[in-house]
């Protein structure tokens, strides 16, 4: 149980390869903090970095108080879950769990009782015995979990944990994994490229992009005010709209329609962006949009239409029971209350 | 991670696939029932006749003892035991063999680890001078470790042979092995230096019990290369009888016995019975260790 705290950190392999830069965040105790981003993005160095598996080239990481930069992995109080699981795979399951265990020099009793504990916690009881070959993915991954609750570290860290289990137990595992964060009231820092993932499980999200922090937020704050550009196009499926357009007298105009924006804006270029929920089926007195469809994407509960007004790809969601089809030309209603402006030349939020 | 067991669809009888599969099939099974028929024969012939007599030998031919009326002896053996000092060489082969074969597998497994997951200035051209070893032939040592031998009393030695084994052994012995510790998955060894194991823990309980395929058929590389030289025994150890190993004394079997080969076919034949036993009880991890590396687990 402890903070964490990322100050100005960089991480440079050499002189014109920098994979993380100035990188600032601080993670609270307790908190359940995602790392996010495209591959490549720096969101695993960031993590390796903090688990002491990586040098830090500039400024300092802290967990608590503590300076960790020149800390032994081992010495630092962590506990790491892999992507691969990196389970030991020779060893038994009560093994595997009991190595970091034995290599603190517990009494063979404490590592008994600990690891006991958390295959109580994991449900694997009945598997100690087994080696981890004879283990699904989804068992293989909670001894992962487990070799990492048995330490009682003060911050769990987890570097994509689920993309290796398939798309159900990969829900399953999202749940049971938010359910154990309560469970053990530790400070989780976990990384993905998924955004489903970031969405659901953290209390905080700090997205990356290119080595470069882009926003941190609650989910709800990083959907409803991303920052800018790449994070309002990052996160939400499907992806927001993106419409390039000038601004007169606080009218924003694009190719295909008009709309007047809600508060004035100092600039006379910018990308609107809204999302499929703002243009509906429902009309609008501040715009509407008159769209050729090009495909139609029913998912039950709801119905996307993709297609163009004027030169510009828009996505919408419709009632489901509208019946659309593929070149259809339909009215929509957008609602300004979901409007985005980015600059055109910074990408920052201008609304 | 899992590797799903692709289930192989059947093709339908007669089609030009279902005939291929059939003859692709059977051709397999001619290639392995030759090859061991190739094997098998020479050897159960070398077998057999150790267990006859000279003039048998001599006038028939092996199979021939197969069928009644059965005149086996053991007097082959008797003989070459007791007159040709086989005793000897047999506890001397097994004397030389067992410590050349174990102080370079051990060594390298070290020298492995460290070239393959330890970092240290100029481990890469070590590796690769190392790997320029390999291409040394060993008669160019004869002259010079002779010489140095010589001069501090190892020539003649079981020591000194032991010693001109491993350093023979020990450059392909570290490439064997260096190449498969880099197989292992770095996560493990991240994992392990999280959960707080030291360098030599890590060696101990995660590399070598992981490694035991390609330490077992280094093992039966190195025995089976020891066991069966002859020239390099002849060198260093010379060819006293206390000494010598199998190689060298039925080799000068050949010289004093002249035609007498029924003593060599049981002289051959203890000399084979060792390779033997070690390959077949080593053969399950030897084909694994050959394969390791190429198919990803």
């Amino acid at each position: 149980m402890a903070a964490v705290t990322y100050d100005h950190v960089v991480k440079r392999y050499t002189a014109d390869v920098t994979v993380v830069k100035d990188f600032n965040v601080e993670v609270k105790d307790k908190e359940f903090m995602v790392l996010v981003g495209p591959s490549g993005c720096g969101k695993s160095t960031a993590l390796r970095m903090l688990a002491g598996l990586e040098t830090i080239t500039e400024g300092q990481i802290r967990i608590g108080d503590r300076v960790v930069n020149n800390v032994a992995a081992k010495d630092r109080d962590i506990a790491m879950v892999f992507q691969s699981y990196a389970l030991y795979p020779h060893m038994s399951v009560f093994d595997n769990m009991a190595f970091p265990l034995q290599m603190k020099k517990l009494a063979k009793s404490d590592i008994e009782k600990r690891v006991n504990n958390a295959s109580r916690i994991l449900g694997l009881d009945n598997f100690l015995q087994r080696k981890p070959r004879a283990l699904s993915g989804g068992q293989r991954q909670r001894v992962a979990l487990g070799r990492a609750i048995v330490r009682d570290p003060q911050v769990f860290l987890l570097d994509e944990p689920l993309s290796n289990l398939d798309a159900k137990l990969r829900g399953q595992t999202r749940i049971e994994l938010q359910k154990l964060h309560n469970d053990l009231e530790t400070t989780f820092i976990y990384v993905t490229h998924d955004q489903v993932e970031a969405m659901t499980m953290g209390d905080r999200i700090a997205i990356m992009n290119a080595g470069i922090l882009q926003q941190v937020g609650t989910p709800d704050d990083i959907y409803d005010h991303p920052a800018n550009l790449f994070v309002a196009g990052f996160i939400g499926t499907p992806t927001m709209s993106f419409i390039p357009v000038t601004m007169q007298n606080g009218t924003a105009k694009a190719s295909g329609f008009e709309v007047r924006l809600p508060k004035p804006v100092n600039s006379a270029k910018g990308t609107l962006g809204f999302r499929p929920e703002a243009v509906t089926d429902r009309p609008s007195e501040e715009a509407t949009l008159d769209m050729k469809v090009d495909v139609v994407e029913r998912l039950g509960s709801d119905q996307f239409l993709y297609g163009q007004v004027g030169a510009d790809t828009v996505t919408a969601r419709v009632d489901p029971r509208l019946k659309v089809a593929v070149g259809d030309q339909v009215k929509l209603g957008l609602d300004t209350r979901g409007l985005h402006l980015f600059d055109a030349e910074t990408e920052k939020a201008l609304l | 991670m899992s590797v799903m067991a692709q289930e192989r669809i059947e093709a339908p009888t007669w089609s030009a696939r279902w005939i291929t599969d059939r003859l692709s099939g059977v051709a397999l099974h001619v290639a392995v029932i030759g090859l061991t028929i190739a094997w098998v024969v020479p050897t159960l012939g070398l077998f057999v006749s150790s267990f006859r007599h000279l003039t048998d030998i001599s006038n028939t031919g092996w199979w021939t003892a197969l069928s009644p009326p059965f005149t086996f002896t053991l007097e082959n053996y008797s003989k070459v035991l007791a007159q040709n000092n086989l005793g000897t060489s047999f506890l001397n082969s097994v004397m030389i063999t067992i410590p050349a074969t174990i102080i370079p597998a051990a060594l390298a497994a070290f020298a492995a680890y460290a070239f393959s997951w330890m970092k240290f200035w100029g481990r890469d051209i070590l590796f690769l001078a190392l790997v320029g070893l390999l291409a040394v032939p060993l008669q160019l040592t004869f002259i010079p470790v002779l010489k140095m031998f010589n001069s501090v009393g190892l020539s003649g030695t079981f020591l000194g042979i032991w010693l001109a084994h491993t350093g023979y052994g020990l450059p392909f012995a570290i490439y064997l092995l260096a190449n498969f510790f880099r197989s292992l998955p770095t996560d493990l060894f991240e994992s392990a230096e999280m959960d707080g194991a030291s360098t030599l823990t890590v060696f101990f309980r995660i590399v070598l019990p992981l490694s035991v395929p390609a330490i077992a058929s280094l093992v039966i590389f190195q025995f089976l290369w020891i066991w069966n030289d002859f020239l390099v025994a002849l060198i260093y150890l010379g060819g006293t009888p206390e000494v010598a190993p199998m190689t060298v004394t039925v080799a000068n079997l050949v010289n004093s016995l002249g035609s007498g080969y029924h003593l060599l076919t049981a002289a051959a034949f203890l000399s084979m019975i060792v390779p033997l036993i070690v390959f077949f009880s080593l053969q399950r991890f030897f084909v694994r260790g050959i394969l390791a590396g190429s198919v990803k687990g």
